[in-house]
């Protein structure tokens, strides 16, 4: 059953200049993405700086107000709404649904409130207010991402990065929610406590059934999480595959370059490099026809013209190249 | 305490708390703090601790020079005493004068009888802090000397303190809402709305205040007290002196609104309300108490500037202002130097705020 | 590659002395680096690999100071200085600063000022080693600029920090860094507020540049895929105490400290299968006022036993310049 369906999202910002703030142009942040997810599915938004992928996120959770597109969105009744047009007031009844776990453990946490007050909150604010009944959803909650709920009445000053992000986790899960977004939910944590947040965020998906929109920019933990990969570029997804697919046999050069970007943890396997030349391009400029030419080692002088669309070019794996056919590229080698 | 007590112990340390436990370890504010309240203190019970009445004008008793305490009597005991004046007439003028003589002392006592007054304006007493034994105060206490008229300089200077350290108030609780609902609309709704404010506050900012404070005083209508007419325009200034609080509140709204955890309470569907005045008005609450721990000495220094320079209060009115206009010209200054002591309360009061304020803006936000 | 170390560490101890307690951020590492070699220094956080740097390069912030230890610079000039010796803003310590020993930051927007040209830092930092004219330093700063790969140098020159990508602000620092040709290049998480490619390119530029001057490089870093990328001998850090030390193929494949063992086991990898869990280490790491007697580890360690909770275990060699701390090759035979 599909719980998301984006279509077409486009957000614009509008470059303001001068004393009275004219409008001199446009960021395309998000630049006709569409991609749809299935409950209990992880698919990865992947990309780079100004990729757009943040700006997405927020667009689905409808924290700013995409400029035109769908955003289907499967509420618990069956029926698809959709988010994208809505008025903040008809948002409400469907915020319970879809929630976030962001990325930094320290500015996501209320510094002022307990924690039992901070997992409570959303239950409160949406109609929970006996007391009782509520404590004891929140030691539940606390229980599910293996907290003891002797921390009810501590202040996040008082806890890890790792333990913070379960607190989230768990204020994230408060209403239920058949999605969650998590907007790199791992990057600022330790290698150890990453380990253990990616296992709970796993088993969670396992035992409650939630999709999970991951937005990331490390490969490997995205590997570990995800079944479908997108990969974003300057504000456009540039190759959608399921996780095997995308990472033994990318067909976008984009990708084939990232995939080898990432360092292996395995001295024995520092093998060639692709290094791209150049910056990731600027979204309030970006070049024409393809965005990725500039930088690819197979481009054309076609690729430099025209735009070139997102289509199949294997089961369920689709790319935005004109020239995907006809190059045979690397993906990561098999372990 | 061990280890994992003394965590437990700052793990449920709510944010004030902790705070509080930054803020003890300022010392120079711990000490401001004391030192403020206790002018405070002084302030509120002004008429006790004053000795004479402010008013009380005697010219034979004029300059007379700070008469010390003498706090152990010929044989060791501890028995202060004061001298008594005697009065003396100039053979050529026929003024009568009164100076200090040794030979007769007056026992000092602790709350002893004065003038007439009404403790917090309800009680009518005559007790007063320090009295003397066989003679009324006036005739004897002199702590500090008299001014030009024979008035002593101690009691108008305790209850000037009344005066400059309470007037100021108003004008700060206004300029506090004024302030907090200005910068926070600008902060939180952004847009066309915060532009008009802020270009409301640069205007307002740029205006000179002595320029200012004199076309009003000269517009106050004459007929109005001296106390009204302070009041008139301590209210006129707070209307400017909102803006600095104004552009704290709407820093700090701006900031917040990028916040994580705004964001997470919008997500579970807080209202606007909720998400004011549960997250984000405790944020910089402590920011608000500093700002405005700043604003009050400022207000001072304003009031005891115009006074002194002869546009703020006039006598017979009592402020540090006022009493400093007596030391305006070298001449007296020359002639009576302990009526420039007025000067010394004025400096460490202000510099204790001025530390009070730096000690909680720190323990507030001490990445800030 | 030079027999000699550049820079010697030998049992460097740096302790922070705070109202709460004393931290121990640094309780004992000793380490070579040598012209031509990487040395990578690896651990999580609160490990003591930051301040380990900073101590070398005497910017330790108070309340930490450098308690014991000796760090020995071979400098150009042939002789050898324990840099614990020098006074902090002595002139010796100053021109070893910058001069011979070059230093890269992890945060290149806060390492920059924004008020002037990149040309005018990278000139600053020209000036304040070497002797030349205007013109002459400007000319060093351009080609220092072209050496790191920055396009059209002499224009460039003039652009302010915000007006660069995060890429090649990190290389402006890397400039920076090798302006008065040091011989030793100290990198503390160089690329990690960095993207992927652009790490792949400042990664690519680092060995470059090694190979070109044959820099002895310290490379700071959590990411043991960088580690695996970069270093030719690596130290594992935990809790201010280094767990491991060895060539870097024997780290990555035959690892002996319980720590590192787990470490690996941990670390996500794009050779994974999809949705599989990750080993994790039990427990997080403890505060640093409530660091546990004995071996640093043993709360979390799989293999401990008796000894470990009261006994700091001593370094043993347990291969070709590989050493371990730990109780279960304490007893090693010889």
């Amino acid at each position: 059953m599909t719980v998301l369906d984006v279509r077409h999202l486009r957000k614009h910002f509008p470059l303001r200049r001068g004393l009275l703030g004219r409008t001199a142009g446009y960021v395309k942040a998000v630049d006709d993405v569409s991609f749809s997810i299935e409950a209990g599915e992880t698919l990865s938004l992947v990309g780079e700086s100004g990729c757009g992928k943040t700006t997405t996120s927020r667009c689905i959770l409808r924290a700013i107000r995409p400029s035109s597109g769908e955003i289907l969105f499967r509420t618990g009744t069956g029926e698809q709404v959709d988010v994208a047009p809505l008025e903040k007031k008809q948002l409400r009844p469907l915020r319970r649904q879809m929630q976030m776990i962001f990325q930094d453990p320290f500015s996501s946490l209320n510094p002022r409130m307990t924690i039992s007050e901070i997992i409570g909150e959303p239950l409160l604010v949406n109609g929970m207010t006996d007391t009782t009944i509520r404590n004891k959803r929140v030691a539940d909650l606390l229980e599910l991402v293996q907290l003891p709920s002797a921390y009810l009445n501590r202040f996040p000053h008082a806890f890890s990065g790792g333990q913070r992000q379960r607190i989230g986790i768990a204020r994230a899960l408060a209403l239920n929610p058949s999605l969650i977004v998590a907007d790199e939910p791992v990057s600022a944590l330790d290698v150890s406590v990453q380990a253990q947040i990616v296992n709970l965020m796993l088993d969670l998906q396992d035992r409650l059934g939630l999709a999970y929109l991951f937005v990331a920019h490390d490969l490997s933990v995205v590997k570990h999480v995800s079944h479908r990969v997108a990969v974003m570029y300057v504000g456009r997804i540039v190759e959608i595959a399921p996780t095997t697919g995308l990472f033994n046999t990318p067909w976008h050069p984009y990708t084939e370059a990232l995939l080898s970007a990432v360092p292996v943890p395995d001295p024995r396997r520092r093998a060639q490099r692709i290094v791209l030349e150049g910056d990731v391009a600027d979204p309030s400029n970006p070049p024409s026809g393809c965005h990725f030419h500039p930088r690819c080692q197979y481009a054309t002088d076609r690729c430099r013209i025209e735009t070139p669309a997102l289509r199949e070019i294997a089961p369920g794996h689709s790319v935005r190249c004109l020239r995907a056919e006809e190059l045979s590229l690397m993906g990561v080698p098999a372990a | 305490m061990s280890a994992t007590t003394a965590e437990n112990k700052v793990a449920v340390a709510s944010q004030r708390q902790l705070i509080w436990w930054r803020f003890r370890k300022h010392k120079l504010a711990l000490v401001s703090a004391f030192i403020v309240a206790a002018f405070y203190l002084v302030a509120m019970f002004a008429d006790t601790i004053a000795y004479t009445e402010p008013f009380d004008t005697q010219s034979a008793r004029s300059y007379i020079p700070p008469q010390p305490i003498t706090w152990f009597d010929a044989d060791g005991h501890f028995h202060p005493t004061v001298n008594a004046l005697k009065g003396k007439r100039d053979p050529r003028t026929f003024k009568l004068s009164y100076a200090p003589d040794p030979g007769e002392t007056r026992d000092l006592v602790l709350f002893g009888h004065g003038y007439e007054y009404r403790l917090f304006g309800l009680i009518p007493t005559d007790i007063h802090l320090l009295g003397v034994s066989n003679s009324r105060p006036q005739d004897a206490l002199f702590l500090l000397g008299t001014d030009q008229l024979g008035r002593d300089v101690f009691s108008r200077l305790v209850l000037a303190s009344r005066t400059s350290l309470t007037i100021g108030l108003v004008g700060v609780v206004m300029s506090l809402v004024l302030g907090v609902l200005l910068g926070g609309i600008s902060g939180l709704y952004g847009g066309w709305i915060d532009v008009v404010i802020q270009r409301v506050i640069e205007i307002l900012r740029s205006i000179p205040t002595i320029p200012l404070w004199m076309g009003l005083a000269a517009a106050v209508p004459n007929s109005w007290t001296p106390q009204q007419v302070y009041f008139a325009i301590t209210l006129i200034i707070s209307l400017i002196g909102w803006t600095e609080l104004a552009r704290v509140v709407r820093g700090r709204f701006l900031a917040l609104r990028e916040e994580d955890f705004i964001t997470a309470a919008e997500l579970a569907g807080a209202s606007q309300m909720r998400i004011i005045f549960k997250h984000m008005v405790p944020s910089f609450l402590s920011h608000i108490i500093a700002a405005v721990s700043l604003a009050l000495p400022a207000m001072i220094i304003s009031e005891t500037t115009l006074s002194f320079l002869g546009l703020g209060l006039r006598p017979p009115a009592i402020s540090w202002g006022v009493l400093l206009q007596d030391a305006q010209n070298l001449q007296t200054l020359a002639l009576a130097p302990w009526l420039l002591v007025v000067a010394l309360p004025v400096i460490v009061v202000i510099l204790a705020f001025n530390f009070l304020g730096d000690g909680l803006r720190d323990a507030a936000d001490p990445y800030g | 590659m030079a027999d000699e170390p550049i820079l010697s560490v030998r049992d460097l101890h740096t302790h922070f002395f705070a109202d709460e307690g004393v931290v121990r951020a640094v309780d004992g590492t000793s380490f070579d680096l040598h012209s031509g070699r990487t040395l990578g220094i690896v651990g999580e956080s609160g490990c003591g690999k930051s301040v380990t740097a900073k101590s070398i390069l005497r910017i330790v912030e108070r309340p930490g100071r450098i308690v014991s230890g000796q760090i020995m610079l071979r400098r150009q000039n042939g002789s050898t200085v324990d840099l614990t010796t020098l006074p902090t803003d002595g002139r010796e310590m100053r021109s070893i600063r910058g001069g011979e020993i070059g230093l890269v930051f992890q945060e290149p927007m806060s390492s920059l000022s924004a008020f002037h040209t990149i040309g005018n830092q990278l000139m600053e930092g020209i000036r304040l080693h070497k002797d030349l004219s205007k013109r002459a330093i400007r000319e060093q700063a351009i080609e220092l600029l072209n050496m790191v790969g920055i396009p059209r140098p002499s224009q460039r020159i003039d652009s302010y920090s915000f007006e660069l990508s995060g890429g090649l602000r990190q290389r402006v620092m890397i400039a920076m860094a090798l302006a008065a040709e040091p011989r030793v290049l100290i990198a503390d998480e160089p690329t990690t507020a960095l993207d992927v490619t652009t790490q792949a390119q400042i990664l690519d530029l680092i060995r470059r540049l090694q190979q070109e001057r044959d820099l002895a490089v310290m490379l700071i870093t959590h990411d043991m895929g960088v580690i695996a990328e970069m270093a030719d001998d690596v130290v594992v850090m935990y809790l201010g105490k280094e767990v491991e030390k060895g060539p870097v193929d024997e780290i990555f494949h035959a690892p002996r400290h319980p720590y590192t063992q787990s470490l690996l086991r941990s670390i996500p990898s794009v050779l994974a299968e999809p949705r599989s869990r990750l080993a994790t280490i039990t427990g997080s790491i403890p505060h640093p006022f409530a660091r546990p007697g004995g071996c640093p580890f043993h709360p979390r360690c799989p293999d401990r036993h008796a000894e470990c909770e009261t006994t700091v275990p001593a370094e043993v060699e347990i291969g070709e310049n590989h050493v371990t701390a730990c109780h279960l090759y304490t007893k090693v035979p010889a």
